[in-house]
């Protein structure tokens, strides 16, 4: 760690010296300085009544910033952290503070190096994506070299090794890939002026790590291979990709030799006012990780994105689906269409629709043979045919939502939303059968009323029906907000269909922020309820808390 | 040892802020290469208004402030246009979302200029953390202002910074 930062600083120095003696009349000119900071902290205050955990250190706070400076080809940066007890909710590996992220990267006759850490995404990511998702906790990032060369134009060809984070640590297996990519409109004259667009890409990723099992004898190298295909022509558009990995006994797929297999593919037909997307995919124990024995959200070497849609209001978004690595196959169809304006059913300002839904099922796995269970220990698991479903529904969503401007300052947008949600697969719970489904119907009316010298309130009404897990809730929410800088919020959430009648809390919440241009400070006060918070599929468990919270943004 | 470690860190940290300070005025646009909808490299060197300024506004499919950032502009886009003006769209969406892009943008009727930063490297080279994140840009190609968050008759204020800088 010690030497990470000094030889970090002694690049740093190194080029501003240099750019100092360069310009000596003009400090510094063409040097790009950029960054951005967050910090979110919070006050927690003992409620038994929603079972908040107690945090005897009362105040947690999770802060980085980011600081970049570019000079002609050369970019070096670093990101330096603080979890001076991380949030709740965010694992407690975190607890401290250091710089695990730092890089340099120059471009030089259209080779780019970089190195340090980096992120890098191969296609749709389900062999090789590394990322930073603070609000998860999330960050794979790659320490190594990466290197990227464009031959020609329309070719792009990447490689990269390196290990991965974690927390303020390093994952023990090293990941090598390679990526090439060819836009053939771009590389081919012929083809320049076509109405065919077609992308083709490759990639192929391995991570090694020892085997120090006992029982087992396991691959220390493991290979997953894509191919990828982006199609557009006119109005319409269609993308796939293809997945396939070599035997991976691991934790996730509760240590089977099977292959791994992914398929994701959507096409899409979308003109002025109108856009139809339908999506499939199949994932066959896809689950890819630099260390074999790692689970939760540690050190996953690829990303395989959920196929459904995400809801961002706060009952919508109550039970999100989260992608079940080891197998599972999904669909999902979006129909967006606007109502013109002037028009009998569009009104005087136009009316926008969309129709979306999705589905995510079990794949059907049979037994190897009569002695064999699926899924036993130390063998290839099952057998798994392509396009068989299996017999469990994981989740189901069909949603409307409609979005009008009634007069010149009124809007709304109601949204309807059935759900199909299997408890015991997306959060592992293990519920009988007859309560592991949850089915629900949820309503959400989400108004905006524009005020002179730009001011706007805004309401929300929400409401969600259903029988199972903690029963209906309503909602309720009222922000008002003066642009640019001012708003304020009010909300209550009321769980008044729970079994249990001690368990029919309300939880209020007052917000309140101000922004100045690129710096956002955010205060509340409430209650929060225990929960998922998803982002592009990727789930963290946010437990119950009371208390104030602060949140301040800024970037330059 | 960890005394030095400190001592050479502020001293980089504070060069940092001398260089801040200094590089002020040069926010040029970072030169990476990025995609069309359709799937072609783009050099966001090649971003540009004929002089004039302009925005470029990051965005998700999934981001509702983001959508109402858009709708909202749209509604005055003409009166943009008509003075030159342009909004410059960056969706964000990753693997999850992205097939949205097209079918959103299209069945929203937006007529932006819009491209699509599949491995987020330019949303890193310009600090962007969380969408919405809008930028306004002079004539020259240099970064004026900025802002995070959108709430309703902000697209007002923007189309005014818009103004102001084809006087200036």
């Amino acid at each position: 760690m010690k030497a990470i930062v000094r030889k970090s600083i002694g690049v740093l120095i190194a080029v501003l010296c240099i750019t100092q003696y360069g310009h000596t009349q003009d400090l510094l000119p063409g040097l790009r300085v950029w960054g951005n900071f967050q910090v979110d902290a919070q006050y927690y205050m003992s409620d038994t009544l929603i079972d908040a955990p107690d945090v005897p250190e009362k105040i947690g706070m999770n802060a980085f910033a980011n600081l970049n400076l570019a000079y002609e080809n050369l970019t070096i940066g670093f990101r330096y952290e603080s979890y001076q007890l991380p949030l709740q909710g965010f694992d407690s590996r975190f607890r401290g503070s250091g710089i695990p992220y730092r890089f340099a990267s120059w471009t030089q006759d259209n080779l780019e190096i970089t190195v340090g850490n980096f992120y890098d995404q191969y296609g749709n990511g389900l062999v090789l994506r590394s990322y930073v998702e603070p609000n998860l906790g999330l960050d794979n990032s790659l320490d190594g070299v990466r290197m990227l060369y464009r031959p020609v134009e329309g070719i792009t060809l990447r490689t990269l090794i390196g290990d991965q984070r974690l927390y303020f640590d390093k994952g023990p297996g090293i990941v090598r890939g390679a990526d090439a990519e060819a836009n053939l409109n771009q590389l081919l004259p012929a083809l320049a002026e076509s109405p065919n667009q077609l992308t083709l890409g490759l990639s192929g990723v391995s991570k090694f790590q020892r085997d120090q099992d006992p029982l087992f004898n396991l691959p220390e190298n493991v290979a997953a291979f894509a191919g990828r295909l982006n199609y557009s022509r006119g109005a319409f558009n269609i993308n796939t990709e293809y997945a396939w990995k070599s035997q991976d006994p691991s934790a996730e797929n509760r240590m089977i030799y099977k292959y791994g297999e992914a398929l994701v593919m959507s096409a899409s037909y979308s003109v002025s006012g109108f856009g139809l997307l339908l999506s499939g995919k199949r994932i066959d124990n896809m689950g890819f990780r630099s260390n074999r024995n790692a689970v939760a959200n540690d050190l996953h070497i690829n990303y395989l994105p959920a196929m459904t849609r995400q809801h961002v209001y706060s009952l919508t978004g109550m039970y999100p689906y989260a992608t079940q690595p080891n197998g599972e196959m999904g669909a999902l169809a979006e129909l967006t269409f606007r109502l013109p304006r002037q028009s009998l059913l569009g009104g005087p300002y136009g009316t926008t629709i969309v129709v979306n839904t999705s589905v995510a099922n079990s794949i059907l796995r049979e037994a190897l043979n009569d002695t064999l269970p699926v899924g036993q220990p130390g063998t290839d698991g099952y057998t798994s045919a392509f396009f068989a479903l299996g017999d469990e529904k994981y989740f189901q969503d069909f949603n409307v939502e409609i979005n009008r401007r009634f007069t010149r300052n009124l809007r709304g947008s109601f949204t309807y939303m059935n759900l199909y949600y299997n408890q015991n697969v997306i959060e592992g719970k293990q519920l009988p059968d007859e309560d592991k489904i949850v089915k629900a119907h949820i309503f959400v009316a989400d108004m905006t009323l524009r005020l002179p010298n730009r001011q706007s309130l805004r309401w929300e009404l929400q409401h969600l029906a259903t029988q199972q897990d903690k029963g209906s809730w309503a909602m309720a929410l009222l922000e008002y907000n003066r642009a640019p800088h001012w708003f304020f919020a009010l909300s209550n959430q009321y769980n008044y269909g729970n079994d249990d009648s001690d368990k029919r809390i309300h939880y209020f919440m007052v917000n309140a922020g101000y922004s100045q241009n690129a710096n956002r400070f955010s205060l509340g006060w409430g209650r929060q309820r225990a929960g998922i918070v998803c982002i592009g599929g990727v789930c963290r468990v946010v437990p119950a808390s009371y208390g104030f919270t602060l949140s301040v943004t800024s970037s330059f | 040892m960890t005394t030095l470690k400190k001592a050479l860190f502020s001293f980089a940290l504070l060069l940092l802020v001398v260089a801040a300070a200094s590089g002020q005025g040069t926010r040029k646009l970072p030169e990476m290469t990025i995609k069309t909808l359709d799937g072609r490299e783009f050099q966001t060197s090649s971003i540009a208004n004929d002089g004039k300024p302009f925005v470029i506004s990051f965005w998700a499919t999934w981001c509702r402030p983001c959508l109402k950032e858009l709708n909202a502009i749209a509604e005055i886009y003409d009166e943009w246009q008509e003075m030159g003006f342009k909004l410059v769209a960056i969706a964000t969406d990753d693997a999850r979302t992205r097939a949205n892009i097209l079918p959103m943008v299209n069945g929203r009727g937006w007529e932006y200029e819009f491209y699509y930063d599949e491995n987020g490297d330019l949303r890193r080279a310009m600090g962007v953390n969380m969408v919405p994140h809008t930028f306004i840009v002079n004539g020259n190609g240099e970064i004026v202002s900025q802002h995070t968050s959108f709430a309703d008759g902000m697209e007002w204020d923007m189309f005014e910074k818009l103004k102001k800088l084809l006087q200036e």
